[in-house]
């Protein structure tokens, strides 16, 4: 499959979260648009994975076989990442919440009170 | 067109279709529900690209995991559609219309990119994406930090707890 196709379907995801997070108000829509963004990222990390995998081996027969696990390494490094980065926002969401009684973005447009 | 080709397209339009219906469902808890069918989906081209290791975590962590997360958070919250903030109709519009320009510069420039125009992402083979490679490379190379990413673990699991308890 050739290469843009990935390139190009993560890219329409990747403005598809960023659409998310400039309409909507709720914060944890606006969250789950930042997890589909990463997503994207990651497809597209996956799928250079595999590119530079053939490409490195038509070039050079005696390189070794693992040669784009680093690209899956930093896939599962983002994922990571972003369960610990879940944990603590959906606790930020949920103080907000128990403080203003709404998950509105609107209401963090002051940071006093 | 290869049994391959056809997955790949069945699998991008669901992703694309449950992640424009992310946007445009009024309901959280539908959000949610199609967020998950876009991991489902992400996880099925993880699959085609032989990289088994990688959907069987996207589906346990992402769906699992974060997804059941947000569910809880959200009926926790008791949100549902008619609680739902709504931004004025201006304001979307102005948001769609950057994220298509966005959008537009993307595929342009990949367009145009000419190194890459006969690069192919090899399907259905190569064994990097196996879980002996992942973990041979993951235990070797980057040992250190798979090491800090529990200290970072802890940190957020601390943090999760100092932020949330009550007064």
């Amino acid at each position: 499959m050739p290469i843009q196709y990935y390139i190009i379907l993560a890219a329409v995801l990747f403005c598809i979260g960023v659409v998310g997070v400039l309409i909507r108000r709720n914060a944890i829509i606006i969250f789950m648009c930042i997890e589909l963004m990463l997503n994207s990222v990651n497809l597209l990390l996956v799928a250079f994975s595999k590119m530079h995998y053939v490409t490195a081996g038509n070039d050079n027969k005696s390189l070794p076989l693992n040669i784009g696990s680093d690209a899956q390494i930093f896939v599962f490094f983002i994922m990571v990442v972003a369960a610990a980065e879940v944990s603590v926002g959906l606790a930020i969401i949920v103080m907000m919440y128990r403080n203003v009684h709404s998950t509105d973005v609107n209401f963090l447009n002051r940071l006093k009170n | 067109m290869t049994a391959t080709e056809i997955l790949f397209w069945l699998l991008s339009a669901l992703a694309l279709f449950s992640a424009v219906m992310v946007l445009i469902s009024k309901n959280p808890v539908h959000s949610v529900l199609w967020l998950i069918v876009v991991f489902f989906s992400i996880s099925g081209h993880y699959i085609l690209l032989n990289a088994q290791f990688l959907a069987i975590v996207n589906l346990i962590v992402y769906a699992g995991a974060i997804m059941v997360l947000f569910l809880f958070v959200i009926m926790l919250m008791n949100l549902n559609s008619n609680t739902e903030p709504q931004r004025n109709s201006l304001v979307k519009l102005a948001g769609v219309v950057a994220g298509c320009l966005l959008l537009t510069v993307m595929v342009s420039a990949v367009r145009s990119a000419g190194e890459i125009s006969k690069s192919q992402a090899v399907m259905n083979e190569g064994d990097i994406g196996l879980i002996q490679n992942i973990g041979k490379v993951l235990f070797t190379d980057y040992v250190v930090p798979f090491e800090i990413s529990s200290v970072l673990f802890l940190s957020a699991m601390v943090g999760a707890v100092v932020i949330g308890k009550k007064e």
